[in-house]
């Protein structure tokens, strides 16, 4: 018992007379498959990303956005709508009645453009309560943050996001200066800890100023945009979860939860949450690349099929010496099946390097970015490119294989 | 070992039938030097086709070895090609960007078990192409690549040799050369089956048959060289 070497040798020989071509031939496959690679990745990268800013937050937070939601979709206000109906009275009602409850904050948020001695830096402004640094369990650098009075009578005192005060003040103290934020002029008390990019927001980017500062005199609202709870440690999640929907439709005189203006989600369901909308969308892009492996496919087999009538003659003396139609049908599927095969690994070599880069580049520039490589991408690329090529070569070969000795030797 | 019985060749296109061999009747021995002459177009190449298995008859009967051709498969036919017959064609088809052993190696890949390297390199040294067996076929001058042609037509040891106008496309100096290796060839008990219109090449032929339109109008012993091969074997 030997193995049968002839058709590897034939194929090596024929792609060695055509390296150009070969390659060429490969280079839809290699596109394709690192396009798979890398959106795959970036996906599962961008999801580590915003499962890292989530978690820092804390997982001991409840948060409520105005505006109803699907169970496992984010609510309107996510995606930029106004929704008016969730009040800071809601949390003072839920933080009395719901035990479980230690602590929350209001949150607002607009865009800022916050200016000294004619130096400028556009930012968001975030209007939150004074137990701030207590929800998100974050601290400031120097100064301090603002006190419930400062809250409660609207004052104009400002802690700097850590970029924002670098940006205006270099490295000198920015700490009893005034800035101007939009028109207002406000007190700096103090600069926060910077905590890095993440998500949506860079929060170094920030500014923080009193909940009803931000209401009252930068928009002009009595609503809020976010409400955060903390949740007493060993206390039951999700049974207070369920407890904080009851004070909110008491608060909102909602009788049928199914009408709830309102969506409540622990730390643990967002992060759910954001796993099936990244997921779903990284699966969609790869299934977008994955178009271009089958457009990759057909390239294939139409060099093969230019191929095959370059070489009839060629096909003609193979059979003229004793190639079987199964020896030349094998010889052109190997060959297909190896350009496939050979264009789907160099194509996971550099889908893997590009990802790399970019995980490289992003956490130099701050983000705390995972790099990702799922065998299960690398099993389907490898997968793929080997019924790409076998699909590709299948009519390519019959043809050659079905060619006449005696036509193929006589073809011009 | 070759006896063709009323053979007949049609080639149909679409509606049109056009007959291209009629009434074949010949005998083919062991060891024959045969020469197959006609002008172009007569059916000399049709009829070499069908004794190398590389086409098949309308009808009558092809005898090879006491067997019926037609009832061989393709997969037997291929192995027929690939053991019993070597061609050698007009222009030489040689794999190109490929070296000459590489090229003499080729029916050899097909005839299953592995390939015995000691038969490449005799079948080169018996065309005297030794020092050219890592050339690339296109770097050959035409004679240099019909005989490498002969080389390839000759690794498997096979019965029968067939020459489709092996010195078309060359000199008269390399023509001349091609000849004598095929009537060394033949001298050492290969049959040789040449298919040419020139009088000058088939006259190294021990017998001539002629066509003409398809049909068999002479088939003679070429006395010439008959007695210059007993005369080569006297000496």
């Amino acid at each position: 018992m030997h193995f049968d070497w002839h058709p590897v040798i034939t194929t090596w020989q024929m792609i060695r007379r055509n390296k150009m071509r070969s390659f060429l031939t490969s280079l839809g496959i290699i596109i394709g498959i690192s396009s798979v690679i890398i959106i795959i990745s970036l996906g599962a990268g961008a999801q580590s990303l915003l499962v890292n800013e989530i978690k820092s937050v804390g997982s001991d937070l409840i948060g409520v956005l105005p505006g109803a939601s699907e169970s496992n979709g984010p609510p309107a206000s996510v995606f930029g709508i106004n929704i008016t109906t969730l009040k800071y009275a809601d949390g003072q009602a839920i933080k009395s009645r719901v035990p479980e409850i230690v602590d929350f904050s209001g949150y607002v948020r607009g865009a800022a453009t916050v200016s000294i001695e004619g130096r400028k830096k556009e930012a968001s402004f975030v209007g939150v309560n004074a137990n701030y640094l207590n929800i998100e369990s974050t601290e400031v650098v120097s100064g301090r943050f603002f006190t419930n009075e400062e809250d409660n009578s609207a004052s104009r005192v400002v802690v700097l996001g850590s970029e924002v005060a670098e940006a205006l003040f270099n490295f000198s103290d920015p700490l009893d200066t005034h800035v101007k934020i939009n028109k207002e002029t406000f007190d700096v008390i103090g600069v926060m800890k910077s905590r890095g990019s993440g998500g949506f927001q860079n929060q170094d980017n920030e500014i923080y100023i009193p909940l009803n500062t931000g209401q009252k005199i930068m928009l002009g609202i009595n609503y809020i945009s976010l409400m955060r709870l903390k949740v007493a440690s060993g206390a039951d999640v999700d049974s207070t979860v369920e407890e904080v929907k009851k004070v909110l439709r008491d608060q909102h005189g909602i009788t049928d939860p199914e009408k709830d203006d309102f969506s409540v989600r622990s730390q643990v369901q967002t992060l759910d949450t954001l796993k099936t909308l990244t997921d779903a969308l990284s699966y969609f892009l790869a299934m977008v690349a994955g178009i271009s492996l089958i457009v990759g496919g057909i390239g294939i087999m139409n060099i093969m099929l230019v191929s095959i009538t370059e070489s009839t003659r060629e096909i003609g003396l193979r059979k003229a010496v004793g190639a079987r139609r199964r020896d030349i049908s094998i010889q052109y599927l190997i060959q297909t099946v190896v350009l496939s095969m050979v264009g789907g690994l160099l194509g996971i070599f550099f889908g893997v390097l590009i990802s790399w880069l970019v995980s490289v580049v992003a956490n130099y520039l701050g983000y705390a970015w995972d790099f990702v490589i799922t065998w299960q991408s690398v099993v389907l690329a490898v997968g793929f490119t080997f019924v790409v090529g076998l699909l590709s070569g299948w009519y390519p070969a019959k043809k050659a294989a079905e060619l006449n000795p005696i036509d193929a030797l006589r073809y011009e | 070992m070759i006896e063709l019985i009323n053979l007949e060749k049609d080639y149909t296109n679409e509606e049109l039938v056009t007959p291209v061999l009629r009434n074949i009747n010949l005998k083919i021995a062991k060891g024959e030097f045969l020469a197959i002459m006609g002008p172009s177009g007569s059916g000399k190449s049709t009829l070499m086709h069908i004794l190398g298995f590389l086409d098949i008859l309308s009808s009558g009967k092809y005898i090879f070895q006491d067997k019926d051709v037609s009832s061989l498969d393709d997969d037997t036919l291929a192995i027929y090609r690939n053991q019993k017959v070597g061609f050698v064609f007009q222009s030489f088809n040689l794999l190109p960007k490929t070296s000459v052993w590489e090229n003499v190696r080729l029916p050899l890949l097909y005839s299953g078990g592995l390939v015995d390297e000691k038969k490449v390199d005799q079948a080169i040294a018996s065309v005297e192409l030794t020092h050219r067996s890592k050339y690339l076929s296109n770097q050959l001058s035409g004679g240099e690549k019909q005989r490498v042609a002969i080389a390839r037509a000759l690794v498997n040891n096979p019965d029968i040799i067939f020459a489709d106008e092996p010195t078309g496309n060359l000199d008269s100096r390399s023509g001349t050369q091609i000849m004598a290796i095929l009537q060394k060839l033949n001298a050492e008990g290969h049959t040789v089956i040449l298919v040419t219109h020139e009088t000058n090449t088939a006259k190294h032929a021990k017998r001539i048959v002629r066509i003409k339109d398809g049909e068999i109008v002479s088939d003679e012993k070429n006395d010439e060289q008959i007695i210059a091969a007993k005369t080569e074997l006297v000496k």
